[in-house]
């Protein structure tokens, strides 16, 4: 049986959750090793949602969001944003360049901070996928902007909406406590890279 | 009563007299509103795709580009607007990643405004304004009574065409 959004259930799901996990667990470790402070991790959400309502997973849409966006590509292809909110991302640029960003548009060092931490959180989450599947997986350089939450979410919807309806999100929460970071991942693969995850774990048959 | 009518990404709404349709934080999608100054009678539709023909999941005829424009017209005739005098504002297609490896379908932006385009002209509905391209995300308001269309940017304030 080949894999579909029409026939995901149960036992997908905890699969997917695992990866999410597993994911997060070393782009988590990534981060905490870059700041010098222990990062929370939330267990990973999985939803299976209309393309379209990805923009409105955010309860203000207009919120100002900074999103670093790579594609991955090899054995398995698709996105990963990594989004924070303004202030979580600019105390991570205080953190890491010791002086907090002065306007509501990043420089092109703050922007560049910004770029290399979604980049190595981003490589942290594939490398621990590819080693766990033994999937070749090469990531792009990563693209950041500065908009509203919904405008940024417009892309994987739209990508996504170009071969299915619905798609799979797996979203996770990274949080520092006394900096008041919040950071969210949504790892999104395409329809065909499932089919790949699920075979390589040996959760599908190769009938 | 709210006077504002929000439209959700692939969807579309119609409005007339005092009310104000609203989309929030468009990004490659392309906003388009269709009016009727005379009766103050407006359609703003949430493009997400350019065309329902090129893709086989095509269910939700609203994603469109040609069929939820279609879909808009149909309701805007049925309140008796003149066909005539209908004209255009069009606002979004922004390419809000410049990403190496998939660049084809992050432009998706520009392949929606020219789409877009298509229809109207095929329609012969002049685009009276027009504020597409660029990188950035846009909140759009569209006033029926007075017809002007507010652009909120980040960074850039607001302006209304």
């Amino acid at each position: 049986m080949d894999f579909s959004m029409d026939n995901i259930n149960g036992l997908y799901l905890d699969v997917l959750k695992e990866i999410g996990n597993i994911g997060s667990g070393n782009a988590a470790t990534s981060l905490s090793k870059m700041i010098n402070k222990s990062v929370n991790m939330e267990v990973p959400n999985i939803e299976v949602i209309e393309t379209e309502k990805v923009v409105e997973i955010f309860e203000d849409e207009e919120e100002i969001t900074v999103g670093v966006y790579i594609n991955f590509n090899g054995d398995i292809n698709g996105t990963i944003l990594t989004l924070l909110d303004k202030a979580s991302s600019d105390n991570l640029v205080r953190i890491l360049f010791g002086k907090k960003p002065e306007s509501d548009i990043y420089n092109e060092i703050e922007s560049s901070v910004i770029q290399e931490l979604g980049n190595i959180m981003s490589s942290g989450y594939v490398t621990s996928i590819s080693m766990m599947t033994s999937l070749n997986i090469n990531i792009s350089v990563p693209a950041v902007n500065i908009d509203m939450v919904s405008s940024i979410l417009s892309v994987p919807a739209v990508e996504y909406g170009l071969e299915s309806d619905k798609l799979i999100l797996i979203e996770n929460k990274l949080e520092i406590d006394d900096e008041k970071i919040k950071c969210y991942f949504f790892f999104m693969p395409d329809l065909t890279s499932f089919d790949t995850l699920f075979r390589s774990l040996g959760v599908l048959g190769n009938g | 009563m709210d006077k504002n009518i929000k439209v959700g990404m692939a969807d579309y709404k119609v409005a007339s007299g005092e009310e104000v349709l609203i989309t929030l934080g468009l990004g490659s999608c392309v906003g388009v509103i269709i009016y009727d100054s005379s009766k103050k009678i407006a359609g703003m539709a949430h493009i997400m795709l350019p065309s329902s023909l090129e893709i086989k999941n095509n269910s939700n005829k609203m994603k469109f580009a040609d069929t939820c424009i279609d879909l808009m017209m149909d309701e805007l005739l049925k309140l008796k607007v003149s066909k005539t005098s209908l004209k255009a504002k069009i606002a979004g297609g922004a390419q809000m990643f410049s990403v190496s490896l998939n660049t084809e379908s992050l432009n998706i932006g520009k392949r929606n405004v020219i789409a877009v385009k298509e229809k109207l002209k095929s329609l012969n509905i002049p685009i009276i304004a027009e504020d597409v391209l660029g990188n950035h995300g846009r909140t759009i308001k569209f006033d029926c009574n007075n017809q002007q269309l507010n652009i909120k940017s980040i960074g850039k304030g607001e302006h209304i065409i």
